[in-house]
C-alpha cells in the first residue's frame, strides 16, 4: 500500500461522517423551500456550531478512553457566566471572554484532578462535577436572563461577505488554533496512546497523567466555547438542566457518528464536528418534510442506531470471531 | 569495574520476597544472560532496573553513582532500555508513532512527521524490519513483526543497556536470526545487553556472561559455555535434572477411529484444504514457521472463525455450528488453550477460583445454582494436580506468576474433563521445571484417552512430545512426520518448505512469512 492508502485508512471514519453529513444536509437543502441561501446555510450552521464545539470537547476525552459527563453543565455554566461578563466596552467583553473561557478550563481542570489524581472513574467523577457546575449556573441565573455585547454576537453570528457563516469560520479557526496542534503535539500524541493501550503508554515512558489531565483541560476549554458561542447566539443565559443534558448526550452522539472509537485511541475531533453537523440536520430534516417536531427524538434515535449499525458493518466481515472483542 | 552494578536488591510483594539481597553487575560491550526458574526473581529484577517498581532495600549504581528511576521514563533517560515479555506498543497508533512515542522529533514545537518518518526508518532497518511500513498501525501487524517492532522502539532511544526479556519468544526463525544479527552489532557497538530466555539454544548462541537466580537470589555466575545444559537446569531447580520429555509409548495406544478429524479445511487464503485426524491417546504437533495458518487451524477446529469450508468431524459425525461453548457440551468436550493467556484466557483481576470455575460454572451449579462444596471439591483437585503455586484461592491470577497463570489457565480447562484438547503455543515464556511438569501432564492426559493437539514454535517439544507432527506451510500441510522421523532436521527442512534432503539449509534464504 502506498502512504496516501495508509493515511485515507487512518481518516476512514473522518470521511465517512463527512460524506453522512454532505449527503442529508444535501437532502435538507433541495427540499427546503428557500433552497441553498446564505440564510438556511447561516442558520443551520449556528446550530451546528454549537453540538460541533461540544463534541469536540467530548472527543478530546473520549480518546483517552474516558468520557465526559460534564460537558453539557460545563456549557450551561459559561452561557450563564458570560451573559454576565460578556458586555460593555470592547476591553470589557474581552475580558469577559477570557474569564469565560478561564472558567471551561478550571472546569476542565477539576475533572483531570478527579480522574487522574482522585482515581475515580470518569463516569462517575463527571456526573458529580457535572452537578457541581450546573448547582453554580443556578447560582448565577436562578432566572433566564442576562445580555451580552450585540456587537460581537452579530459579527460571530451572522455572515460574512459572500454569504460564508461566520460561525464557520469560527469553527475553522478553533479547528486550525486548537485541534491541529494538539493532535500534533508530544502531548496529543500522548492522549491517543493513553487511550489505545494505558499500561502500553505508561511502559513506554508517556506521562499518562499530563497527557489525560491536558485531555480533559481542552474538553473544558471547547465546552466554554461552546457555551460562550450559546450566549451570542440566544442573548441570554439560562441554566437549564435539560439543555445540558441534552448537549451531553449528544455530543456522544456526535462522536459516535464521527468514528471516534468510544474505546479510545482512534479517531479525530473534526470527525465528531461532522458527526454533530449531520446529528444537528436530522431535526432540520423533519421539517422540510413537514413532520411534527414531536417526531424529532425519534428519529434523532433511529439515525443514531442506524449510523452506529453502519459502523458496525466491519463486524459482519470480520472472519475471526475473536476480533469482535478487540 | 562494571558500569552499571545492583548491590544487595531486595523486594517484597506482601509476604513474599521476590527478590533477596541480589546483587547484578553489568559490563559494556557484552552479552550477559540471566537465567532463572519462574518466580525466581528474574522479572522483579528487571522490573526494578527499568524504574517500572521500586526496590525495598538495596542500591543500584551506574557510573559510580547511586541511581534510582521513579518511572519507566527516568530508567529510559539514564540509558537503560527494556523491551519487556508484554508488549508495549499501542495498538491504535502507527509503528512510527509507536518507534518515537517517548521522544518525538520536533519542529516549532509540534512532531515532525518527516523526521519521525526518518527515524523510524533507521529504527526499524538496525532491528531487522526494513520490510514494516512505517505508516502501519501496529494493529494490523502479526505478532513477530510488532516484536520487531518493539526492538526498533528500544534502538531509537540509544540505550546504554538494552534488556530484552523474552524478545524472541513471539518471533518466526527468520526474524530470530535477523534479531541475532542485530544483538550482536549491538555488542560491538559497546552495548550492555541483558538477555532473559527459556531457550538454550539462544543463550548458548549469544551470551558472554549467565548468572543464574533461584528464590529471588543470584545462585550462581560465569561465563557462558563453562557449564553444560544440564549443569545449569540444576543451578535453575535446585534438583536433579533428568528427563524432560516423558516416554513416548512405543505405539499409538488406540488404533481405533480418530476422535477429532478434520477434512478439506478452508478459510480465507489462511488455510488452505488440511485435514486431519486425531485418536484417543495420541498427541498431534503442529509444527512449522510461526503464522503458517496454525493458530487459525486451531480456531477452526474450535468453532471461532466464520466461512469455514470443509467438515470437521467428532467420532465420525460432522459438528453442526461449532462454537466456543459448544465445544463444552460432553458429546464434543473440546477445549482449546490460547496464545495469549492475559487477554483470550484468563481474567486477570479475577480471583483463582473463579477464573478455574469459569468453562465449568454449568457442571458445577445444580438449577443454575453454582454448587460450593462441588467446586471447592473440583479447584482442590486442579491445584494439586498441575502444583499451581498459589496463595489460596482468593488472590486475583494477575498477582501469579506467568508459568503458573498458565497453569490456572491449563486446569481451566481440564475442569470440563476435555476429551480433545488444542494447544495453542501453551509454554511460550514459562520455565523449564514447570514445562517439565507440562510435558508429563500432557502425556498423562494422552494416556487417559485424550486426543491432543499441540502447536507450538519450539521444535524441541515438537520432537520430544508429539507422536506425528503435521508441519504448516502458507496454510497447507506440507508434510507429516510420524515417530523417529520427527527430527529437527526434517522439522526445519520441511517448515521452509525445502526438500529435506537439501543439507545447506541454513545457507538458502529464508522463506519469507
Amino acid at each position: 500500500m502506498r502512504d496516501w492508502g495508509y493515511r485515507i485508512r487512518e481518516q476512514r471514519g473522518t470521511l465517512l461522517a463527512f460524506l453522512v453529513f454532505v449527503v442529508m444536509f444535501a437532502i435538507y437543502v433541495v427540499n427546503h423551500p428557500a433552497g441553498f441561501t446564505a440564510n438556511v446555510v447561516t442558520t443551520a450552521a449556528n446550530k451546528g456550531v454549537l453540538l460541533a464545539l461540544v463534541a469536540m470537547a467530548q472527543t478530546v476525552v473520549v480518546l483517552t478512553s474516558g468520557i465526559d459527563l460534564s460537558v453539557g453543565m460545563v456549557f450551561v455554566l459559561t452561557n450563564c457566566l458570560a451573559s454576565a461578563l460578556v458586555v460593555g466596552s470592547p476591553a470589557a467583553t474581552a475580558l469577559g471572554v477570557a474569564a469565560v473561557l478561564f472558567t471551561g478550563l478550571l472546569c476542565g481542570v477539576l475533572n483531570g484532578l478527579i480522574v487522574i489524581y482522585g482515581r475515580l472513574q470518569p463516569i462517575v467523577a463527571t456526573i458529580a462535577t457535572g452537578a457541581i457546575f450546573y448547582g453554580l449556573a443556578l447560582v448565577l441565573r436562578p432566572v433566564p436572563g442576562g445580555d451580552v455585547n450585540s456587537d460581537l454576537a452579530d459579527a460571530l453570528t451572522s455572515q460574512l461577505p459572500g454569504g460564508v457563516p461566520a460561525s464557520l469560520v469560527v469553527l475553522l479557526v478553533v479547528v486550525l488554533a486548537l485541534w491541529l496542534p494538539f493532535r500534533r503535539s508530544e502531548i496529543g500524541r500522548g492522549v491517543y496512546a493513553v487511550g489505545s493501550s494505558e499500561l502500553a503508554a505508561y511502559m513506554s515512558g508517556v506521562p499518562v497523567g499530563r497527557a489525560k489531565f491536558a485531555a480533559y483541560c481542552l474538553s473544558g476549554l471547547l465546552a466554554a466555547m461552546g457555551g460562550l458561542f450559546l450566549t451570542f447566539l440566544t442573548y441570554s443565559g439560562e441554566a437549564s438542566a435539560a439543555n445540558g443534558n441534552t448537549y451531553t448526550l449528544y455530543s456522544i452522539a456526535a462522536v459516535v457518528l464521527g468514528g471516534v472509537s468510544l474505546f479510545g485511541g482512534s479517531g479525530s475531533a473534526i470527525g465528531a464536528i461532522f458527526g454533530a453537523l449531520a446529528f444537528r440536520t436530522i431535526g432540520d430534516l423533519l421539517f422540510v418534510f413537514d413532520l411534527d417536531p414531536l417526531w424529532q427524538p425519534l428519529f434523532q434515535g433511529i439515525i443514531l442506531l442506524a449510523a452506529v449499525c453502519l459502523g458496525s458493518f466491519r463486524l459482519f466481515r470480520i472472519r475471526n470471531r475473536l476480533e469482535l472483542f478487540g | 569495574m562494571a558500569f552499571f552494578r545492583m548491590e544487595g536488591v531486595s523486594k517484597r510483594f506482601g509476604g513474599v520476597h521476590a527478590l533477596r539481597g541480589a546483587d547484578l553487575q553489568v559490563e559494556p560491550g557484552r552479552i550477559h544472560a540471566i537465567l532463572g526458574e519462574n518466580g525466581a526473581g528474574k522479572s522483579t529484577l528487571i522490573k526494578i532496573m527499568a524504574g517500572v517498581i521500586q526496590p525495598d532495600e538495596g542500591r543500584m549504581i551506574m557510573d559510580g553513582r547511586d541511581v534510582r528511576f521513579a518511572s519507566p521514563a527516568a530508567a529510559n533517560d539514564a540509558g537503560i532500555v527494556c523491551i519487556f515479555q508484554e508488549l508495549s506498543l499501542m495498538p491504535d497508533l502507527t509503528v512510527a508513532d509507536n518507534i518515537v512515542i517517548s521522544h518525538p522529533p520536533k519542529r516549532f514545537g509540534l512532531i515532525d512527521r518527516r523526521a519521525q518518518r526518518r527515524i523510524a526508518e533507521e529504527a526499524l532497518a538496525r532491528a531487522g524490519g526494513e520490510d514494516i511500513h512505517p505508516l502501519t498501525p501496529v494493529r494490523d501487524l502479526p505478532l513477530s513483526r510488532r516484536q520487531i517492532v518493539e526492538i526498533a522502539k528500544a534502538l531509537s532511544r540509544n540505550p546504554r543497556i538494552l534488556i530484552l526479556d523474552e524478545a524472541t519468544s513471539a518471533l518466526t526463525a527468520a526474524d530470530v536470526t535477523k534479531v541475532y544479527e542485530v544483538l550482536k552489532r549491538l555488542r560491538r557497538e559497546g552495548l550492555a545487553l541483558l538477555y532473559i530466555s527459556h531457550r538454550m539454544q539462544e543463550i548458548d548462541e549469544l551470551a558472554d556472561d549467565c548468572t543464574v537466580f533461584r528464590n529471588g537470589r543470584n545462585v550462581a555466575t560465569y561465563a557462558a559455555g563453562t557449564k553444560s545444559d544440564n549443569e545449569v537446569v540444576e543451578l535453575m531447580i535446585g534438583r536433579e535434572y533428568t528427563h524432560v520429555f516423558p516416554p513416548k509409548p512405543s505405539e499409538v495406544p488406540n488404533a481405533g477411529a480418530p476422535l477429532l478429524e478434520a477434512r478439506g479445511v478452508s478459510w480465507t487464503h489462511r488455510l488452505k484444504n488440511v485435514s486431519l485426524d486425531v485418536r484417543r491417546g495420541e498427541i498431534v504437533g503442529l509444527g512449522g514457521l510461526d503464522g503458517q495458518g496454525q493458530r487459525e487451524l486451531l480456531l477452526a477446529l474450535f468453532g471461532v472463525l466464520r466461512g469455514v469450508s470443509g467438515e470437521v468431524l467428532i467420532e465420525g459425525r460432522p459438528v453442526p455450528r461449532m462454537s466456543p461453548s459448544r465445544a463444552k457440551n460432553p458429546g464434543i468436550g473440546m477445549a482449546l488453550i490460547p496464545e495469549d493467556r492475559k487477554t483470550e484466557g484468563l481474567m486477570l483481576p479475577m480471583s483463582v477460583r473463579d477464573n478455574l470455575s469459569f468453562a465449568a460454572l454449568d457442571r458445577l451449579s445444580r438449577f443454575g445454582v453454582i454448587d460450593d462444596a462441588a467446586e471447592s471439591a473440583a479447584i482442590d483437585r486442579m491445584i494439586r494436580l498441575l502444583a499451581i503455586r498459589t496463595d489460596g484461592t482468593a488472590v486475583p491470577v494477575g498477582a501469579l506468576s506467568g508459568g503458573n497463570q498458565q497453569k490456572v489457565l491449563i486446569a481451566k480447562w481440564l475442569m470440563v474433563s476435555p476429551r480433545i484438547i488444542l494447544l495453542n503455543d501453551p509454554t511460550r515464556g514459562i520455565d523449564v521445571g514447570t514445562k517439565q511438569e507440562f510435558y508429563h501432564l500432557l502425556r498423562e492426559l494422552a494416556r487417559e484417552g485424550a486426543a491432543i493437539v499441540f502447536y507450538s514454535t519450539d521444535y524441541a517439544e515438537l520432537i520430544g512430545c508429539c507422536d506425528r507432527v503435521l508441519v504448516l506451510y502458507d496454510g497447507a500441510v506440507k508434510r507429516v512426520l510420524a515417530g523417529p522421523e520427527i527430527t529437527e532436521h526434517a522439522l526445519v527442512g520441511s517448515a521452509l518448505n525445502i526438500a529435506t534432503e537439501t543439507r545447506d539449509v541454513g545457507a538458502r534464504p529464508m522463506v519469507g512469512m
